[in-house]
């Protein structure tokens, strides 16, 4: 089944004097379960279709669908429940609020989502024993390393039971090792769990992981290879 | 406790120095304006206790042409259901009659015009508490013959306790009116005005001299509370229909009334450039808090969180600054004001002077009334109120692919 469909998608940027053609016209569909790399140059407009997918800005043409959803009709209020209730988001870096523990982090968003505090505090504690950071529950961001803080951000992006979770340039600030960690344990949680992951790359290391590669040049799919 | 709650303290924390220097400021504000305040409603009811309690009463009923044209024959004659009609009046707790009119007074060579007030000595006292101010000889008893005169009065007449004066003056319809007054005691106010003012004589003996048996020029009363005023003042109108003039403390002394709105107006200026100041240093730490966390505030909306609930907990920061300012600076002024209204401070040397020539004695008084309080907190909340408009136009502002920039 279909997770996210997207029919001529088309973003120009013209904040400025000069308009910047960003996406150019792509059509796409990402399957439930994928573990999906979207590579391309700098500039290739990774970013910018990530951002569209996440519902976090508006194309200029086409159609995204999710789960069947048309989310450019959605208004902005409707657009922040809807990507609470359906989409996870790891960010590159800074993802976690730094006030709040890591446990607390991951129990923000169901929070907001109006899930009980014992269900909350359950699921919390299952999933940070899931990405290994069982031991650093308490912990505010402050003293998480760079990896260990994706980790949490991965763990809060599941705790909403997202459709699918997207990733722009996950571990862009982390060293080697700390890549290959986050890396395998994504492709864990999807093997074993079924999520969806999308997620952006410059690395070649973690390209080789993704069992779907698409790469964008100049805002236009060409090439899509499934492993 | 309340997750926004909590957000919002942890976040006020986050740079500890920042925030309890915002704090401090409002705290200084606070406790500078609620002095300043303090102080000015303690000399501003101080000087309405003055003419008020001393002399004019909060209310005076009057004869309608006798304010215009202050003649003996501006007088009118009460009778039993009159008092029985202001008996009436809960708030009304005390009601003096007066007969005053102009008189020469002479002693040996020196002839003074002076007013002469005949007063009920019983009634006058508990209102006035007249006999306090008696500095040589003895109060009026009921029925006296003799006069009581203030204190530069009886020096300027060279005339001492136990001397008789001489009185002249003009009686109901032109008759003549002449009489002596052996001074039973001499008088001195502690608001030094009072002192030059004149003569005091048994009602009785007035209305003799004056030959207006059993007519007054004033009834005087008291009110329970200085907010029930005009209350009564209408009440008493009502029921006395426009046989009477009602005025009331400051429309029969608008010099005071006058003094009081424009050091008011004058205070207002002073106190509003502080709070502004204050207003700006939370402003500065409003802006910076936003400013170091549009980031964040981009990944909160990013993830799901309403645009609303972002406002509340930054509405919740921005109080909270103000809050624990504005009730540090409570906790800090209430039991020193609260002092200082039952230890008033003496002011001495030439300011004390300058003080006593304006009539005003030379003490500095402190009110500690509710709403030099409750002021500060409105003032300091409107503040923050106003403040806060800027992260609310922010965050609705924000572009969350900008702010995720960040
Ligand atoms: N807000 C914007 N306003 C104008 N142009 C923009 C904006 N954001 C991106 N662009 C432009 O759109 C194009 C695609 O940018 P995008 O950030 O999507 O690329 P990317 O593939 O993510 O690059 P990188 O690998 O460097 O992150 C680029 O030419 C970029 O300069
Ligand atoms: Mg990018």
């Amino acid at each position: 089944m279909k997770v996210i469909e997207v029919t001529n998608l088309i973003k120009i940027y013209n904040e400025s004097e000069v308009k910047v053609n960003a996406l150019n016209g792509i059509d796409l569909g990402i399957e439930e379960g994928e573990f999906t790399a979207i590579v391309g140059p700098s500039g290739s407009g990774k970013t910018t279709f990530l951002n569209m997918l996440g519902g976090l800005d508006m194309p200029t043409a086409g159609e995204i669908r999710v789960g069947g959803t048309d989310i450019c009709g959605l208004s902005s209020s409707q657009l922040i429940d809807f990507r609470l209730r359906n989409i996870g988001f790891v960010f590159q870096a800074y993802n976690l609020i730094p006030v709040l523990t890591a446990i607390e982090n991951v129990e923000f968003i169901m929070q907001l989502q109006g899930t009980p505090k014992q269900e909350r505090e359950t699921r919390a504690k299952e999933l940070l024993h899931q990405v290994g950071l069982g031991d650093r529950m308490n912990s505010r961001p402050a003293k998480l390393s760079g990896g260990q803080q994706q980790r949490v951000a991965v763990a809060r992006a599941l705790a909403s039971k997202p459709k699918f979770v997207l990733a722009d340039e996950p571990t862009a600030n982390l060293d080697s090792k700390s890549t290959e960690n986050l890396l395998d344990m994504m492709e864990e949680l999807n093997r074993k769990e079924q999520v969806t992951f999308i997620f952006s790359t410059h690395d070649q290391r973690v390209v080789h992981k993704a069992r779907r590669v698409i790469t964008l040049e100049d805002g236009l799919v060409i090439s899509d290879e499934r492993k | 406790m309340n997750t926004d709650l909590k957000l919002a303290w942890r976040n006020i924390w986050r740079n500890k120095r920042r925030t309890l220097i915002t704090m401090a400021s409002i705290f200084f504000g606070v406790l500078l304006n609620t002095f300043m305040t303090s102080m000015q409603e303690g000399t501003y009811s101080k000087m309405i206790d003055n003419v008020v309690g001393f002399y004019s009463g909060y209310i005076q009923q009057h004869h309608p042409e006798y304010w215009e044209n202050k003649t003996i024959d501006n007088t009118f004659q009460p009778n039993d259901s009159l008092y029985r009609i202001i008996r009436r009046i809960p708030t009304v707790t005390a009601i003096v009659p007066r007969l005053e009119s102009f008189t020469l007074m002479s002693f040996g060579n020196n002839t003074k015009g002076a007013a002469l007030i005949g007063i009920d000595p019983e009634k006058e006292n508990r209102m006035t508490r007249l006999s306090h101010w008696i500095e040589k000889g003895t109060y009026l008893q009921p029925g006296d013959n003799g006069i009581l005169l203030a204190k530069n009065l009886a020096k300027n007449l060279s005339i001492q306790v136990g001397d008789t004066l001489v009185m002249i003056s003009q009686g109901y319809h032109g008759a003549s009116a002449a009489a002596l007054f052996p001074v039973r005691g001499i008088l001195k106010f502690p608001a030094p005005t009072m002192n030059n003012l004149g003569g005091y004589i048994d009602l009785n003996a007035a209305q003799e001299f004056f030959s207006v048996p059993e007519r007054l020029t004033s009834l005087v009363f008291m009110v329970d509370d200085y907010g029930n005023v005009s209350q009564t003042r209408q009440q008493l109108q009502r029921e006395l229909g426009s046989a009477y003039q009602l005025m009331t403390w400051d429309e029969m002394d608008p010099v005071t009334k006058n003094m009081i709105d424009a050091d008011r107006s004058g205070a207002y200026i002073s106190k509003g450039i502080l709070y502004l100041l204050v207003g700006f240093g939370i402003f500065g730490t409003v802006i910076m808090m936003i400013a170091e966390r549009r980031k964040e505030m981009g990944i909160m909306v990013a993830i799901g969180m309403q645009k609303s609930r972002l406002a509340k907990i930054l509405f919740y920061e921005t109080t909270l600054i103000g809050l624990v300012g504005v009730f540090t600076g409570f906790a800090i002024s209430y039991p020193l004001i609260l002092y200082l209204v039952y230890h008033p401070i003496p002011i001495t040397g030439e300011a004390a002077e300058a003080y006593e020539q304006f009539g005003f004695e030379a003490v500095m008084y402190f009110s500690s009334q509710w709403f030099v309080f409750a002021r500060q907190v409105l003032i300091v909340f409107l503040l923050t109120l106003t403040v806060y408009l800027y992260p609310l136009v922010k965050i609705y502002r924000m572009k969350l692919t900008k702010a995720l920039h960040a």
